[in-house]
């Protein structure tokens, strides 16, 4: 394909304000259907993480003397 | 068990919630003011040109009472899920979906006959001509009771929650989108001079199903909700 | 449980063993996308050639009728495990539903966009209020009551289940809408658009269409697993094995 016939391809006839942001759409909501998982994964990691450090401080410290 | 004990249970839970429907009458008249507002606003918007006025009469009256029912369905089961006695309900030894029927036919009479006897006021307001009147209040006698029927299966699905105004709106739209068509439509047919029988009989038809199912369902939505 | 389901299906219903398989498949399952998509687009954009009828503008159909299949595929999927989730209280069934369902809506919006993108330079106007285009707006709708409704709950198995029932019904719900909006195009003439000819498809235009196709449905098996695993992790967060989940990746 010559250089010529590339701004064709992005041209698309006319209708490329149409169909760029069609393709534009989908990639982008696919995406950020994609990465949001894996965030919240990552925060729901953490938040456990934390949690078991917290159990596990308590549980060696000294229990403290009833009164 | 024989069937005494059963009918007379019904009769009991329909004179139950139709007394308390009456202890709060202002309750009763809020939806028909609401309706009575957004009609009004109406001409206000587009105009007091009776042929404009005309030609969307009968959606604006049937969108209207839609409207009015989805703000009174919210409270159909909330005081009896505060006080407890919704669960008393689903306890007893009387079948839950009979019992949800009951419940249902209570909530109708005390929202929507209102709202279907100001209807022909609403009507005249945006100058529907007379003879489409009766096609309206048939529609919506046929309308209201469906509405009512789906809206309770939606209600009782949101009996866990503590927020559900918005999101029973939300729910509901894909449901009464073919109420309202066929609803509609009948209106618009009679006021055309066509034959309006036949989105009727469509409606008639949904009610006959949605009478039988719709108690069954809700009862269902309700064990599923309440089964903490 | 019955006799015939065999014991391989009940092994992969518990979360742990769900959780390291979907964890093997989801990369293949990523990458068969991404490769057949990229495949898709090149035969759709380049090799393709123009419509004799809307030159290049047609080209917005490789996205927009995978995704609406999607839409609707994803439904039905969403139903389905709905109602393995009420009758036989499967907890990876409610899990399956509830995580298809944000997907879905994701495709469902995708193709009311495209559509009203493709419709714009073809019949003048965004949006035209025909029969399959109502029910897809509906089908969104749909989609966004029942993650609604499922949020909306405190606890989340019973949420999971309360918006399962909400699925069935609207799995029912949507031929009636389509068959009633036919209806009432039938009585309001007027605005009736043709949207796709009687012309057949010719091949070079067929098969970037069909690959287009299975790599929508690889992309959300591959994103549904990495879903599910999520929300299996979320769930069972008191579990010995997600602790140990928890510790490992803490370490690297």
């Amino acid at each position: 394909m010559s250089g010529l016939s590339l701004s064709g391809f992005f041209a698309m006839g006319g209708y490329a304000a149409y169909i760029w942001p069609a393709y534009a759409v989908f990639f982008i909501v696919l995406i950020a259907d994609f990465i949001a998982p894996s965030l919240r994964r990552r925060r729901n990691l953490c938040e456990l993480r934390t949690r078991l450090a917290r159990q596990a401080a308590r549980a060696t410290r000294t229990p403290p003397a009833s009164p | 068990m024989s069937s005494a004990p059963l009918s007379i249970a019904c009769a009991a839970l329909l004179r139950r919630d139709l007394t308390l429907a009456w202890r709060r009458r202002g309750d009763i008249a809020m939806p028909v003011l609401y309706a009575l507002i957004v009609t009004t606003l109406f001409p206000f918007a587009l105009g007091p040109e009776d042929a404009l006025l005309q030609r969307i009469a009968g959606g604006v009256v049937l969108v209207t009472v839609l409207l009015a029912m989805l703000l009174a369905l919210d409270a159909m089961f909330r005081s009896d899920i505060e006080d407890g006695s919704l669960e008393q309900l689903v306890l007893a030894p009387q079948p839950l979906a009979l019992m949800l029927g009951m419940k249902i036919l209570a909530h109708w009479l005390a929202t929507a006959l209102p709202l279907i006897l100001a209807a022909p006021l609403l009507a005249g307001m945006l100058h529907l001509p007379a003879p489409v009147m009766p096609v309206l209040l048939l529609a919506l006698l046929l309308a209201t009771p469906l509405l009512s029927l789906l809206g309770a299966v939606l209600v009782a699905l949101t009996a866990g929650t503590r927020r559900s105004g918005m999101l029973l709106a939300l729910m509901l739209l894909p449901l009464c989108v073919p109420v309202v068509i066929f609803a509609a439509g009948a209106v618009a047919a009679a006021q055309q001079g066509l034959p309006w029988l036949a989105p009727i009989a469509w409606l008639g038809a949904a009610l006959a199903l949605a009478l039988v199912l719709a108690p069954l369902a809700c009862a269902a939505a309700l064990r599923i909700a309440l089964d903490a | 449980m019955a006799n015939w389901i065999p014991l391989w299906l009940h092994k992969l219903g518990s979360p742990p063993i769900f959780y390291r398989f979907a964890g093997v498949l989801r990369p293949w399952m990523l990458a068969l996308a991404v490769l057949l998509g990229a495949v898709a687009l090149y035969g759709g954009l380049v090799l393709a050639p123009p419509d004799y009828q809307q030159s290049d503008a047609y080209r917005i159909i490789f996205i927009h009728v995978p995704s609406a299949w999607m839409s609707l595929f994803i439904y039905g999927v969403m139903a389905v495990a709905s109602f393995i989730a009420l009758v036989w209280r499967i907890k990876l069934a409610e899990v399956v539903a509830m995580e298809s369902a944000p997907i879905g809506a994701a495709f469902t919006f995708i193709t009311l966009v495209t559509g009203s993108l493709w419709g714009k330079p073809m019949w003048g106007t965004w949006w035209t209020w025909d029969a399959r285009l109502t029910s897809e707006l509906v089908l969104l709708f749909l989609y966004l009551g029942v993650i609604g409704l499922y949020h909306s709950f405190e606890d989340r198995r019973q949420g999971a289940r309360a918006a399962a029932f909400l699925a069935i019904i609207g799995i029912i719900n949507v031929p009636i809408v389509h068959f009633s909006v036919n209806w009432w195009n039938t009585l309001h003439q007027g605005s009736t658009v043709r949207i796709l000819g009687p012309s057949k498809m010719s091949g070079d235009m067929l098969w970037p269409l069909l690959t287009m196709m299975a790599a929508t449905k690889f992309y959300y098996l591959a994103s549904l697993f990495s879903r599910v695993r999520v929300d299996l992790l979320a769930m069972e967060s008191g579990k010995d094995w997600v602790r140990q989940i928890a510790e490992r990746e803490g370490r690297q």
